[in-house]
This record gives C-alpha cells, structure tokens and sequence, in this order.
C-alpha cells in the first residue's frame, strides 16, 4: 500500500503528460498482429503435437495395462490348465492303479483255474489210463485164464479144442457168465 | 532500458544538482532507435514485443517437436506449461467442449508472461505490456472471442437479451441491471482486462525504478545518513524484483483465467 502510494506521487511528482498512457496506432496493430501470427503458427505447428503426444502416452499406458491384464488371464488359464492337467493325471493314475488291480486279480485267478484244469486234467487222464491199464490187463487176464482153462480142460478131457471156434464161444461164455456173476456179486 | 534510464537519471541527477528526481511517466516514453527519423515508430516495446513473439514460438515449437512419450527435461517444460493451462484452466473453467480455446489461452497466457517477465530480464528491463497498446490488443481478442461466442449461441438480440436480462429476478431490478450489465460486457470487461495488466507493469516498473534510482542516489549523496540508508534501499529493489517476476506471472494468469470464465459464461445457457 504504501509502496504504492509512493509510486503515485513519483508519477505525479514527475509532472509529465498521460500521453504515454495512450495506446499508439503502431503498438495495437504489432501487438495485434504479432499475437495472432504466434496464434496461428503455434495453432498449426505446437498444439496439434502436444495433443498428439498426450493421446499416444494415454493409449501407450492404456496398451500397457491391457496388455498387463491380458497376461495375467492368459497366467491364471495356464494355471487351470495345469491344474486340470495334474488333476487329469492323477485320475489317469488311480484309475491305472486300478485297473492293474483287476488285472492281477484276473491273473491270479486265470493262474488258479488253470492249475485246477490241469490238475484235474492229470487226473483224469490219471484216471483214464488206469481204466485203460485195467481194462488191457482185464482182456489179457481173460484171454489168459481162458487159454488156461482151456488147456487145463483139454488135458481133462484129453481133446484138442485150442483152434476150435466152438471151443472158444463156450469158453467165451464161461467168462461172460463168470463176469456177470461177479458183477452180481460185487452188488 | 534501466540501464539506459539509470545512466541518464543519474547524470541528469547529479547535472542538475538539486536533488532527487524520481521517475515518472516518462520512463513509459520511448524515443525510436534512428534519432534521423527513419522508422520513427520502431521503438524499444515494439520491438520486445516481436521478441516475445519469437521467443514464446520457439519454445512451443521446439519443444513439441520430438513428440517423446518420455518427454526429456525441455519437452517436459513446454508440456507443463501447456498442460497447465489446457487443465487447469481451460479444462476446469470452460468445461465441455473447452478444446477450442486452449490455443488462444495457452498463447495469450505464453505471450503475455514473456512480455511482462522482460520487466526483470537484464539488457531489457521493461514489461512491454506498461505500454497500454499491447494489453489492449489481447483484451480485444478475448471481447471479440466472448462476443462471438455469446452472439453465435442465442443470436445478436438473444445474448444481450441473456446479458441484459438474466431470468430468476424480480421485475423491478432490471431497469437498474440492465444496463450495468450492457457497459460490464461490452466495455467494463475488456477495458478491465487491459488495465490491470498496464497498471500492474506500469506500477511494478516504476516501484523497481524508484527503488534502484533512489538507492543509487543515496549512495552517491553527501550525507552520511542516506549513505548509511542506501543499502537497505537496493537491496528491497532485489526483494522487490522477485516479488515482480511472481506479480508478472500471476498477472499472465489472471488475464488467462478471466477470459476463460468469460468465454465459459458466454458459453453456458443462462447468464
């Protein structure tokens, strides 16, 4: 304030003319045209680039988040797909595991049905050839007391039957009733 | 220009020899640079103006040039300055379709702060906008600008009307408002505009002037006391030089500010 008022009174102090307070011709048409020069270049050249600069820092930050987003869901999918993968891999597993269990209870019990059948394979056959052992050793037996019985009956009677086929249906007969009388009798 | 007027004042001081002269409005009158009349118009302001021009030009032009999307330190400047009153003035003040202005402010504000910063640069030493010329010019551009907005929105009748007539007031204050209202815009405003920026300069120079022509002239006086005194007098000439350049800025800003909200008012339906 009081600087003020001691400007006051050195101006009026100095006691000179306004005239400088009024605006000369060649001031206002400079100034005016000097500005608007300054407008129109800066106008054409400078703003349009500052604008230009902004829009691409905002789209180059936005880019940037986007991109940032864009790799974090692309994260987060491969993580469920690892997830999905080992969770995949684990039922892949169990169900291996599980299968393997089948598998070797099937094993075992084709292994077991197999010895049982070629147990009883051996036994039978066991069996058949001891049928067929008795059966050979009963026909030679037969064959054997026959010709014993027929030699025993010669010499009794003292007459030659041996290539006689009525000697050999009558000794056949003996054993036939000689068999079913055993067979009678073993009931 | 100080340097000039200094030396002069000086001699002049100790020629007449009857003691201190202050300066006065003199110091606003510039003699041209051909004292054989050849350009008698091409004075000192005139041509720091230009200056200004040229200066305020290059700094835009060459720091938007690289278009960097890390901008290095001097882009960075141009940006601030740019941004500063693309935001924070056209942008809050004018809102919607503000991107218009933003030329005209960012340019008027550049201008005007160059032109008024030569107060306190060495070599030139005089806000060119104390010549009351220069503020006028820019104070017109900025009516032409509200004017045109206004008229273009409602129509030549319709804006005045709006001006003159704002809705919502009882019947019997318009004879009172409308015509304040009428002089405010038409002639208030623009004539405001341009004054404050001349008497701020005009006013800032001549506390500088008095300061470091008075001080001077106590150091080189007889008297021991004034001797004594002259110290404390140029050094409040460097305190008030730094009080000037933010005083010569914030008038920059002022000037911008206000002509965006007059631009925004023109802009907006109702008065």
């Amino acid at each position: 304030m009081l600087l003020n008022s001691m400007a006051n009174a050195a101006v009026l102090a100095s006691g000179e003319s306004i005239s400088s307070l009024v605006p000369k011709v060649e001031e206002l048409i400079v100034g005016l045209v000097g500005f608007l020069v300054l407008l129109w270049i800066l106008k054409k050249f400078a703003y349009p680039q500052f604008e230009a600069t902004f829009q691409e820092r905002t789209a180059a930050i936005e880019g940037g988040i986007e991109k940032a987003e864009k790799a974090q869901e692309e994260a987060a999918a491969a993580l469920a797909q690892y997830q999905a993968q080992l969770a995949d891999a684990r039922g892949e597993a169990s169900t291996i595991r599980s299968e393997a269990q089948a598998e070797r209870a099937r094993i075992v019990d084709e292994a077991r049905s197999e010895a049982t059948a070629a147990a009883e394979q051996v036994t039978s056959r066991a069996a058949a050839q001891m049928e067929a052992d008795r059966l050979a050793a009963k026909a030679e037996l037969s064959a054997e007391v026959g010709r014993i019985a027929l030699d025993l009956a010669s010499r009794v009677v003292g007459e030659a039957l041996s290539d006689d086929a009525r000697a050999r249906a009558t000794v056949d007969r003996f054993i036939n009733d000689l068999e079913s009388s055993t067979q009678e009798g073993t009931r | 220009m100080s340097s000039t007027a200094f030396v002069s004042m000086n001699s002049s001081v100790v020629a007449a020899g009857e003691g201190f002269v202050p300066p006065g409005i003199g110091e606003f009158n510039f003699d041209p640079y051909f004292s054989d009349g050849t350009l008698p118009w091409l004075t000192k302001p005139l041509v720091a103006s230009v200056v200004a021009a040229i200066m305020v030009m290059a700094f835009f032009i060459l720091g938007s040039r690289k278009r960097a999307l890390v901008p290095g330190r001097f882009q960075f400047a141009t940006e601030s300055v740019y941004t500063f009153i693309r935001n924070g003035v056209a942008r809050d003040v004018i809102g919607h379709g503000f991107e218009k202005y933003v030329p005209y402010l960012v340019t008027a504000f550049a201008f005007i702060a160059v032109n008024n910063l030569f107060g306190i640069i060495p070599g030139i030493q005089f806000p060119t906008l104390a010549r009351f010329g220069f503020p006028l010019t820019l104070a017109i551009c900025s009516w032409l600008i509200y004017l045109a907005i206004g008229i273009r929105r409602a129509g030549f009748f319709g804006y005045f009307k709006s001006v003159m007539f704002p809705p919502g007031l009882p019947v019997f204050i318009y004879p009172l408002l409308a015509p304040i209202e009428l002089i405010q815009v038409l002639l208030i405003r623009p004539f405001s505009l341009a004054l404050r920026l001349t008497a701020n300069m005009f006013a800032g120079h001549i506390l500088l002037l008095l300061f470091t022509l008075g001080g001077t002239y106590m150091l080189f006086n007889e008297s021991i006391l004034l001797k004594v005194l002259a110290p404390f007098a140029l050094a409040s000439a460097v305190g008030l030089t730094s009080f000037e350049a933010f005083i010569e800025v914030l008038q920059a800003y002022i000037f911008t500010l206000l002509s965006a909200l007059y631009i925004a008012e023109a802009m907006s339906e109702e008065h």
